[in-house]
């Protein structure tokens, strides 16, 4: 197991996002869904990036899998990025933690965790399930 | 409107210096447009339209217009990154097209080496306001780990090789050697390059371009004007652009922006792949390179680990010379973009200004 003890950049929320990350405070994960297409994405947007439909947020069960990764070795503590695969359908940006990052696979199965950023609010990352 | 055949470049500088802690970033664009002017004849107050993107201080074009002392009548500060300079290629043959501008001159100048920027390594820190900071800086992004990601996936999908990846290096350090300017002139072997210290997974340190600099210049002008002047004219014959972006979550590594703008490109000049003796490739990393040969049409998608193999990119001995003076893997990467500096070697080529050994 390699140790994640690293400076996690506080994400700046704004009235958009508010709620993708009060929800990520309280151990849930969101994306958003378009009224008028029915599509899912990822950044959450007000409006939907495909048709500008109006959106709204929608649960996920958090897992998914890793789309692409890359171990950073040039850092004070090395870490895992990756984009992941929703279940839920869109793809995002995060970090493959509590795992060792020379087993990280492509296609591998991985379910949210929430550590805390450097201003205690928590981020979703993702282990290996 | 086409553009094909609308301008020409008529002068080019490339900047000697690589390191350059004993000039301000603004005297470094003034010196490189005073070194494109020298070399197509033209003087300072001929300059009617100019171009400039995100490495020049100030805003926009505002404050270059000034410290330049230019009159401009057309400017375009148009912004993407390293290829906007090549975007300005194409926006100044738009320009004098449509009668906006005679002579376009576009600049880059910076000095990340003499700052000490780790421009791969360090995630970069933008506005809250830019709406992907907050899910993407909390993750620690890199320029390294995110070209590494598309490597990796690359990697998987076709199997490609760190080896075949490293070929690319190799290429471009067979042509640096020719280059006095060039930053790292040492021959490297695939061997060096894949035991070189990893960076970011897949990628190694000799998988990644230099930090440089340094700057250049190039003048747009229409072609009777070009005619007129000393040097080869250098037509240019078509362009194409596309920012490629997230799609919403759907995100795929499988294909880069330069897909579709080398599409347009390629039908706007009426030319194709197998017509071309030499290629200027962004080559912020080795898979940069590969990713542009595939969705350019030069093989098959997948098959870039291939091509690049067995000195296929090295001058004299492989079909596809690319970036004959090193490049931004061994030469010259100022301010952190490469797109300018790959037109200056292509114009080189065209005018048989590029090295002996390389032409």
């Amino acid at each position: 197991m390699m140790a994640t003890k690293r400076n996690i950049l506080a994400p700046v929320a704004n009235v958009e996002t508010q709620a993708y990350w009060d929800a990520a405070d309280a151990g849930r994960l969101l994306v958003k869904k378009c009224l008028a297409c029915g599509e899912p994405h990822f950044y959450p947007r007000a409006l939907c990036p495909f048709c500008f439909g109006e959106t709204e947020w929608q649960e996920t069960n958090g897992e998914g899998e890793i789309y692409s990764f890359s171990v950073m070795r040039r850092a004070e503590a090395p870490y895992a990025i990756a984009f992941v695969k929703l279940d839920a359908g869109p793809t995002m940006m995060s970090n493959i933690v509590d795992c060792d990052f020379d087993r990280i696979a492509i296609g591998q199965r991985v379910k949210v965790v929430f550590q805390p950023s450097n201003n205690g609010h928590k981020v979703p990352m993702f282990t290996p399930v | 409107m086409s553009i094909k055949r609308a301008a020409c470049i008529a002068g080019i500088y490339e900047h000697p210096t690589r390191h350059a802690p004993d000039k301000s970033l603004a005297q470094l664009h003034a010196e490189v447009a005073k070194g494109a002017l020298e070399d197509a004849g033209l003087s300072k107050d001929d300059v009617d339209g100019y171009f400039c993107a995100g490495d020049a201080p100030g805003m926009g074009p505002i404050s270059m217009v000034d410290y330049l002392g230019l009159k401009p009548r057309h400017v375009d500060s148009t912004d993407v990154g390293g290829s906007s300079y090549l975007l300005h290629v194409s926006h100044a043959a738009q320009a004098i097209a449509a009668g906006k501008c005679d002579v376009a001159l576009i600049t880059l100048a910076g000095k990340p080496r003499s700052e000490g920027m780790a421009t791969g390594t360090a995630p970069r820190i933008v506005a809250p306001s830019v709406p992907d900071a907050q899910f993407e800086q909390p993750y620690a992004p890199t320029i390294a780990n995110m070209y590494a990601m598309v490597a990796m996936r690359h990697m998987h999908d076709w199997g490609t090789t760190s080896e075949q990846l490293a070929w690319i290096k190799v290429a471009a350090s067979h042509h640096a050697r020719h280059n006095p300017h060039a930053l790292l002139r040492n021959v490297v072997t695939v061997e060096e390059v894949v035991n070189s210290p990893l960076v970011a997974s897949p990628l190694h340190r000799l998988d990644c371009c230099v930090i440089t600099d340094g700057g250049g210049a190039i003048i747009v002008t229409r072609p009777e004007i070009a005619r007129s002047l000393k040097k080869p004219v250098v037509n240019i014959l078509g362009a194409g652009e596309s920012p490629k972006h997230t799609d919403g979550g759907r995100i795929d590594l499988s294909y880069t922006g330069i897909e579709s703008a080398g599409r347009r490109a390629w039908a706007e000049a009426g030319v194709k792949p197998a017509d071309m003796k030499y290629a200027s490739f962004y080559d912020s990393f080795t898979i940069t390179v590969l990713k542009q040969i595939e969705d350019l049409g030069f093989c098959e998608k997948g098959q870039g680990g291939k091509f690049v193999a067995d000195g296929n990119l090295i001058s004299g001995v492989g079909k596809l010379p690319f970036n004959t003076d090193g490049g931004g893997l061994c030469s010259n990467h100022p301010a952190n973009r490469g797109g300018l500096t790959k037109v200056l070697e292509a114009v080189r080529q065209l005018r048989g200004e590029a090295h002996p050994r390389c032409r």
